[in-house]
């Protein structure tokens, strides 16, 4: 099977060059080749200076790459945004509503609307906050949700990512090298800004704040700058203007947790945590873990502290619970879904798993606890081996993948090899949940730099496209 | 004035202070050395001199192991490029990149790019390379850099901890610099009270261009090089700032502000109050290379105490 | 009945430690068939309460600065009642979740075929009759013999060696549970014996399957009983990770010695 050419972001189906791009379009015109290529090295210096860079995992250590960034924008007009912005904050303020439920009354599986089995089975629902009540009752503080269009009017929703989704500081820094290298552009029409977004954060961070702090302490807790997002753990300190902090500045005595400095103990109050569930308290999850804080499950059960996002909101974002978002948004917001789920086969039901082998060249198969684009097929790229080899897993662990269509995600022209080209793209806007659930206009759009693939995983040879939403 | 810092980050910054201070340090020993070996009076067939780097900065036995002899050119591939080595001049400013990095919200941009940018340039530098630009050219390119960096922080960063730690950290490295490359050349020349020969002038002179203070001795003592004199400048002058004295008031000064009654500061203070009361008769008579290295053990003793007062490190 | 228990851990390092955390679990439940007449715990540190996500009333016990030995002691009194082995399953802990596998609980090839015919057993003869013919079965299967399993020993290697403690009883009883398909949890705590000797004996460990309209039914099969007033209940969990005593980390310190004393006894001067 192949798929047939997608909706593109600049030219629609072809039939003529689509709003948002108007203005941008007719600049690219009548600007040579050459220049672009100039300005695209020009990009590329300036992110190696900054160190803009990530560590691959698996390959030898230390080893810091450049994720691509293309120079040509993905642009959206007010209209579209208006869709994709509140359709995603909706998305959360469901999950939001959802995990308050299912730590305390579980509502939603009495009510027999997701089969209770899925949640509580499930090794992302922790007991470990069973009963805790948090502040604004706010699990997931920072989403990042993953959108992709496949027509003029539909964007599907392929993840929610509400564990610790990263990426947000190459939106910050994309838009700030296009702004230094096409400052001509932003002349020429009116981009809604993002960098407002690490001022969010930190408001968003400080009211969800543990009751009777005034003045609270942020920190960003980091594995430390071996970690592939270090770069980004980083800049969001200094965005901020708190500290970064590894597990072993911290400490936990009197029921506060500490950062220890040059002039002694200061208590922390909210830790903006870049690292695993099962890494953050050594004496409450894994062991061996050297990069958490020994003691500090306790002082986030008697209310002492707060963590962003929570323990526990990985059952959220599970590919099996995923298929039940919709149900949430209708029965914690009495709401029709703004954006469409992809419809999901479970491979553990027996009927899904029949349809799924019968179908693997059209489906796109993921394992169920898989990030990255790691341990996936895509049906329609896939060889006969790639095939055998899935069916084979599937039959050994069926609990353990779902399967989707393959969706024809749109495409946006893309500079790739001295010529300028349609890639398929993505989109992740970034949804803080503080006093309110609120999105910054655009996100960061990845783009996968090989003709045809769907994959765009920096992991997987993906790059990034400044988003730019345009303002009325 | 000061703010509170991460004690691990006051420690990475202290480092990364220390990094870029000893490859500096480093540039400066291998170009003397250099500059002395391409001296009529060298020989050559003297590779003598090529031990003294060695013997300073590096691990014999490692080198003899994957270096068949001593030779200028295994030297300086050892000393400036050799990641195998960690002490070589690419691994101390890899070092330093990397306790940067680890500690990068504290530093301004232009620190930050700065030491990136070395790094980077660092790592796409090979020996083929280095010869075609020339080893003079290379060491002043490590030495530039280490400006650049000196320069950006105290052009830069705010007067805070960061700042503090990075000046803290240059000046204990430079004292420990200063002493251990002093008291190696000085037992190499050996100044036997005899009167100097034309070639000594040459070496004696290139020593004190190593430690840029070529142009200072003739302002100070408008005379012609005596070895005594070139000591007493880099022992005991405070004018001159790679000197011990020079460095130790400094350290005084960093330490009483951020800590006056902290133990480390009284041995700081001890440390300095001996340069203070010392001539240089005095200490030739009991013999410099004794001296100096007493100075850096004690050196190093203050650098432990610092650690356990302000970095916390367990 | 009326229970006074002392409780002493003591740990020696071979030198000197700068940092330790413990997680002391070693307060009684709040269940419905014991309350607690005074109780006591304390060590030189920090020590704050808490409760964790199962329930289970908490210690954190921090200390800072040089020190090379660390004692936890335990004192206090608890009235219990004889509930015949069955709890209420009312104590927000849903059931269900107690389906999954741990690493001490994971079920290998030779679990699955200890459990598989209590399946059968099941249809006939119903749960409680089939759950005390697995606990008298492995009772008999696993002899309690300490020195052949750890702290780190799973139930699939308690079951190869044949000989276990109460820790791997209860993590077998829970395995084969799973085999089952019923929800079952480990339960750590203290245990009057019947002769009156104390010793490390008394600090206990037990199993409780979910039973549908009955509740919580507690299996000791180790002591092929059920529990009864001569049980103090601790904390429970999916396995020992969860509900053990104490679990610590330290910076520095060496190595490690420890001593217990455990004295459980029946307090009859009411």
């Amino acid at each position: 099977m192949k798929l047939g050419s997608a909706f593109d972001e600049m030219n629609g189906n072809r039939d003529g060059i689509r709003g948002a791009y108007r203005a941008y379009e007719e600049w690219l015109r009548g600007t040579p080749i050459e220049l672009l290529i100039e300005r695209h090295q020009q990009a590329d210096l300036i992110f190696r200076r900054l160190g803009i860079t990530f560590s691959v995992y698996g390959s030898e250590e230390g080893v810091e790459r450049l994720i691509p960034f293309d120079i040509i924008p993905r642009i959206l007009d007010p209209e579209e945004w208006r869709i994709v912005g509140s359709g995603v904050c909706q998305r959360v303020r469901a999950i939001n509503a959802f995990l308050d439920d299912i730590y305390h009354e579980q509502h939603i599986l009495k009510a027999g609307r997701i089969p209770a089995p899925l949640v509580l089975n499930n090794p992302s629902f922790r007991p470990e906050v069973l009963g805790l009540d948090l502040p604004r009752r706010t699990y997931v503080q920072v989403a990042g949700v993953d959108v992709v269009r496949v027509s003029a009017n539909e964007f599907y929703v392929l993840e929610d990512n509400v564990r610790v989704p990263s990426g947000v500081s190459y939106m910050l820094e994309n838009r700030e090298t296009m702004m230094r290298i096409f400052p001509e552009l932003f002349a020429l029409q009116s981009v809604a800004p993002v960098n407002h977004y690490p001022e969010l954060l930190l408001r968003t961070l400080r009211s969800t704040t543990p009751p009777g702090v005034s003045d609270p302490t942020v920190v960003v807790l980091t594995p430390g700058h071996f970690n592939s997002a270090y770069f980004e753990h980083a800049f969001l300190a200094m965005q901020m203007g708190v500290e970064l902090v590894e597990g072993q500045d911290l400490f936990v005595e009197d029921d506060t947790v500490f950062m220890r400095t040059t002039e002694g103990p200061r208590r922390v109050d909210v830790i903006y945590r870049r690292i695993d569930d099962d890494f953050i308290d050594p004496l409450a999850f894994d062991a061996g873990s050297l990069l958490g804080v020994p003691g500090l499950l306790s002082v986030v059960r008697n209310g002492r502290v707060a963590l962003a996002n929570a323990i526990g909101t990985g059952i959220a974002d599970d590919k099996a619970i995923y298929c039940f978002v919709p149900d949430m948004i209708d029965f914690y917001l009495g709401e029709k879904p703004i954006l469409n789920n992809v419809p999901t086969y479970r491979c553990s039901i027996d009927d899904d798993r029949a349809y799924v082998l019968d179908h693997l060249e059209e489906l796109v198969v993921k394992e169920v606890g898989g990030s990255g684009g790691y341990g996936m097929l895509v049906g329609p790229m896939s060889t006969a081996e790639d095939r055998y080899t899935f069916r084979q897993k599937i039959d050994a662990e069926p609990d353990n993948f779902i399967a989707q269509p393959t969706l024809n995600l749109s495409t946006c022209p893309t500079l790739v090899d001295g010529k300028i080209a349609p890639r398929h793209v993505d989109l992740r806007p970034y949804v803080l949940t503080g006093e309110t659930t609120q999105v910054v206009p655009g996100g960061l759009t990845r783009v996968a730099l090989r003709e045809g693939s769907l994959v765009v995983n920096s992991s997987q040879g993906g790059g990034t496209k400044d988003t730019w939403v345009l303002e009325c | 004035m000061l703010t509170a810092m991460l004690g691990r980050t006051a420690n990475n910054v202290y480092w990364m202070a220390r990094y870029v201070e000893r490859a500096e340090n480093l540039a400066r020993l291998l170009a003397s050395t250099y500059h002395m070996s391409l001296l009529p009076a060298a020989g050559s067939s003297d590779t003598s001199q090529w031990e003294a780097p060695l013997s300073l900065a590096g691990d014999r036995a490692d080198f003899l192991k994957r270096y068949s002899e001593i030779t200028p050119g295994t030297v300086l591939a050892y000393m400036a490029l050799d990641p195998e080595n960690s002490s070589s001049i690419r691994s101390c400013l890899r070092l330093a990149r990397e306790n940067a990095r680890a500690t990068r919200p504290e530093l301004t941009t232009e620190v930050w790019e700065g030491i990136n940018q070395t790094y980077l340039e660092m790592e796409s530098m090979s020996y083929s390379k280095m010869v075609d630009q020339g080893f003079r050219e290379f060491f002043d390119w490590v030495k530039e850099r280490s400006h650049l960096f000196r320069g950006a922080v105290y052009g830069t960063m705010r007067r805070g901890h960061a700042f503090t730690f990075s000046r803290l950290g240059t000046f204990i490295e430079r004292a420990d610099n200063t002493a251990r490359f002093l008291a190696l050349k000085w037992e190499l020349l050996a100044p036997s009270g005899r009167p100097l020969a034309a070639e000594d002038y040459y070496r004696w002179g290139a020593l004190l261009r190593a430690f840029s203070a070529f142009k200072a001795y003739r302002e100070v003592y408008s005379g012609i090089i005596e070895p005594r004199r070139v000591a007493e400048l880099l022992v005991l002058r405070r004018d001159m700032p790679r000197s011990l004295f020079a460095c130790s008031a400094e350290t005084v000064d960093i330490l009483r502000n951020l800590r006056s009654e902290a133990a480390c500061t009284r041995v700081a203070e001890q440390i300095h109050e001996r340069l203070q009361r010392n001539r240089i008769d005095g200490i030739l008579r009991s013999g410099l290379p004794r001296f100096l290295n007493g100075f850096v053990v004690r050196n190093n003793e203050l650098h432990g105490m610092i650690g356990q007062e302000f970095m916390l490190v367990l | 009945m009326r229970l006074t228990i002392e409780h002493e851990t003591h740990y020696r390092f071979g030198e000197p430690a700068h940092h330790s955390v413990q997680y002391l679990r070693l307060t009684p439940r709040p269940d419905p068939c014991q309350s607690l007449i005074g109780w006591h715990v304390s060590t030189p540190g920090k020590c704050k309460r808490w409760t964790d996500g199962f329930g289970n009333t908490a210690h954190v016990s921090v200390q800072n600065g040089m020190h090379d030995e660390l004692p936890v002691i335990v004192r206090g009194e608890v009235e219990t009642l004889d509930t015949f082995g069955v709890l209420p399953a009312e104590d927000g802990l849903p059931p269900l979740m107690f389906l999954r596998p741990t690493t001490y609980t994971k079920v290998n090839e030779a679990i699955e075929a200890f459990a598989t015919p209590f399946i059968e057993r099941m249809r006939d003869e119903g749960p409680i009759a089939t759950l005390h013919a697995l606990m008298w079965s492995l009772h008999t299967q696993v002899a309690y013999k300490p020195g052949f399993t750890d702290v780190d020993s799973t139930a699939a290697e308690a079951l190869e060696h044949g000989f276990g403690v109460c820790q791997d009883h209860a993590h077998l009883f829970i395995a084969c549970c799973r085999v089952l398909g019923l929800p079952a949890r480990y339960v750590s705590g203290y245990l009057l014996s019947r002769n009156g000797e104390s010793g490390t004996l008394a600090s206990h460990a037990w199993a409780e399957t979910y039973v549908e309209d009955l509740g919580w039914v507690s299996f000791d099969p180790t002591n092929n009983q059920c529990a009864t007033d001569a049980y103090v209940r601790l904390a429970v969990a999916f396995d020992y990770a969860g509900a053990c005593p104490i679990r610590g980390v330290r910076k520095g310190g060496g190595t490690e010695e420890m001593t217990v004393r455990v004295a459980v006894a029946p307090n009859h001067q009411q």
